[in-house]
């Protein structure tokens, strides 16, 4: 019986900072409750964990109310025979994990970070390290309750509202409120993975060891030294990885490790050449086998980075970005290395880069992956990552490329357009017939779409 | 589950029975401004249970003490839906607890019912008679097997404290939760939620009236 009294209260609350996880921020105000179809009524924006790392959970400037969706985390179905699942938006992959895979079930696609909500994986089309074989999130929905510009809830669906649907996966909130998510569960066989890490001595290798791998393994992905140089370009750690079967498996589920948690900003000079070129050199050498395998816990082997809370703390005040683009197939072998030498070329350090293959396009008319190859990017931010992004993105579109939204903080709207053609012209005319006031609208919106 | 949203219980019902409680969760109706409905919603949980061993009263309604200053209709309907009415609610749980041979009352009051304070007077005044309120049975009834636990929450970031702005020591309901659970197993009269608040009000319960006057909080 809480309140209805409180929102719309005598006087609006002061305006406060909301941020992405790469500490990009804008002054808005968080509306949260339990009641999302009750309180979305007049919100032009919903926001989940705040895991994308630019703009894309920002409202813009002249809408500053923003839903938070993480109150509304009820399971509203679960089907044993099937794996159906539908719960509301705000209901978060961590829970998901801890309550289903004691039980044999598993999200059929993860992010690298398990602290999103379902809400924030459709808008995202979150894609994880077995896009090869499962494509995206996006590819596993069966349906979206959603609230749409005109204030109407309904049910979306590939067969109901279905330019709804394509535009929702993928479309970064700009559709509409969504308010529950149903999709299929996967079954597994433990909770532990059979994972093989190889080294790997340049760009070129790895593009063929990933394009090789794929077929034997259900997931892979690749950890890039970002300062190796020349003949060096691209060396790193190749991870593949696969549910281990239950006699290989050890007898009790993995431990909850603590997770420390950083309290305050570093210092932004900690990070800088010389500390990423030690951490990297160290982590390349770990892997002084040539190939090493072995049996490891699923939350390692996904969620490496979760192992610190506020791990975004260590880029300091100004925060990072991440840049992270796909290059088609028909780019070529060598594509990789051309976008990675414009970053070495530039004396841009990445802290944190990763290579990983994708198998097929997504189902939603803005969804990120397409057959390739994707590399993602973290920068922290300085005076010049404006430019060393307009380089990189240039060479993307030579490549026939596009970015990665859910990511991105400071790709230009014209690179942007050119990057999406076709695709983008779609999703405005579906928001055309859905949204045509353009309600829904998020600060990414502003910045790329001209909302 | 007793509520007055039925559509809302049932989801709830649905999420709980997914999390592990399958078939162990019955909605009823029942709505705290309509003190008539009381008898027959416990009476029908208690059938459906097969008894009842404990019972968390959470619901309530809560404004600013403006919009409490601007709307008497409000206000009167505040105090009596917190005070009297749950207190009515508590008496009729009591008489089917004792008859079970005793359980557990366990009755959200809140941390505003401590001092009498400006921006919760009349919110504050009604928690503060239930608090006495609880505390008087707990005393009576002991001794019978019935436990009382009078929760004193403090700032919660809910759908109840949506539009306030949150202070330092905010809580999360995962966390008062799990000091609510582990206050009925313990049989704890009185519990603090998050566990800095038990400082916190011990702190402004010892300050002098003059000092009260001057702050804002």
């Amino acid at each position: 019986m809480s309140s209805r009294y409180t929102t719309g209260a005598m006087g609006e609350p002061p305006l406060s900072t909301i941020s992405g996880w790469g500490r990009h921020s804008a002054q808005g105000r968080e509306r949260v409750g339990e009641d999302l179809e009750r309180i979305s009524a007049n919100v032009s924006l919903s926001r989940g964990l705040g895991r994308s790392y630019g703009d894309a959970s920002l409202p813009s400037p002249d809408a500053p109310d923003v839903l938070n969706t993480t109150y509304a985390d009820r399971i509203l179905r679960f089907d044993e025979d099937t794996g159906l699942f539908r719960a509301e938006s705000g209901f978060a992959l961590s829970e998901l994990n801890r309550l289903f895979m004691p039980r044999g079930w598993f999200t059929p696609v993860s992010p690298g970070t398990k602290f999103v909500t379902l809400g924030g994986m459709v808008a995202a089309d979150v894609h994880g390290k077995n896009q090869h074989c499962d494509g995206n999130f996006g590819d596993h929905v069966t349906s979206l309750k959603m609230r749409v510009a005109d204030g109407r809830v309904l049910e979306c669906s590939p067969e109901q509202h279905s330019d709804l649907f394509k535009a929702t996966i993928g479309g970064m909130g700009l559709t509409g409120h969504i308010l529950e998510v149903e999709f299929g569960l996967q079954s597994i066989p433990s909770q532990w993975i059979w994972q093989e890490s190889r080294r790997i001595h340049d760009i070129d290798e790895f593009q063929e060891s990933l394009e090789s791998a794929a077929p034997n393994w259900p997931y892979t992905m690749g950890w890039i030294d970002g300062l190796a140089r020349g003949s060096r370009t691209g060396r790193g750690t190749l991870m593949c990885g696969r549910w281990a079967d239950p006699e290989q498996a050890p007898p009790k589920p993995p431990k909850t490790r603590f997770r420390p948690r950083l309290r305050f900003d570093w210092p932004s000079w900690i990070l800088n050449r010389a500390t990423i070129r030690i951490f990297n050199e160290l982590y390349y050498r770990k892997q002084w086998r040539r190939v090493s395998c072995g049996i490891v816990s699923h939350e390692s082997f996904y969620y490496p980075l979760d192992a610190i809370r506020s791990w975004n703390r260590m880029y300091g005040r100004r925060g990072f970005t991440q840049y992270q683009c796909v290059l088609p197939r028909e780019a070529g072998r060598s594509s990789a290395r051309r976008v990675l030498e414009v970053l070495t070329a530039r004396g841009g350090a990445s802290f944190l880069c990763v290579i990983k293959d994708f198998g097929r396009e997504g189902r939603g008319v803005l969804s990120f992956p397409r057959p390739g190859i994707t590399l993602a990017l973290d920068i922290a931010v300085r005076d010049d990552t404006q430019d060393l992004v307009d380089s990189l993105n240039e060479q993307v579109l030579q490549e026939g490329g596009r970015v990665y939204l859910a990511k991105d903080s400071f790709t230009r709207r014209e690179h942007f357009e050119a990057m999406e053609g076709a695709r983008l012209a779609e999703f405005n005319a579906i928001r055309d017939r859905w949204d045509p006031n353009r309600r829904f609208r998020s600060a990414l919106s502003v910045r790329l779409l001209g909302d | 589950m007793l509520g007055r949203n039925e559509v809302d219980l049932e989801r709830s019902a649905a999420d709980l029975s997914v999390r592990g409680a399958d078939g162990l969760v019955r909605c009823f109706s029942c709505d705290l401004e309509q003190v008539d409905t009381f008898a027959s919603a416990i009476g029908s949980a208690r059938e459906a249970l097969g008894g009842l061993d404990a019972v968390v009263v959470s619901a309530g309604i809560f404004a600013t003490q403006e919009e409490l200053e601007a709307d008497p209709v409000l206000a009167e309907r505040l105090v009596r839906v917190n005070f009297s009415n749950t207190v009515m609610f508590c008496e009729a749980a009591k008489k089917v607890l004792l008859d079970e041979g005793g359980g557990t009352l366990c009755v959200f009051s809140s941390v505003a019912g401590e001092r009498g304070r400006k921006p919760v007077i009349i919110y504050g005044a009604a928690k503060a008679g239930l608090t006495r309120y609880l505390e008087g049975l707990d005393h009576k009834h002991r001794a019978d097997g019935l436990r009382v636990i009078t929760v004193k929450p403090g700032f919660v970031k809910t759908s109840m404290t949506a539009g306030l702005s949150p202070p330092p020591f905010a809580g999360e309901p995962d966390a008062v939760a799990a000091r609510v659970l582990s206050a009925i197993d313990r049989g704890a009269p009185v519990v603090y939620a998050p566990a800095p608040w038990r400082y916190i009000m011990a702190i402004i319960r010892a300050m002098p009236r003059a000092i009260m006057r001057r702050v804002e909080f």
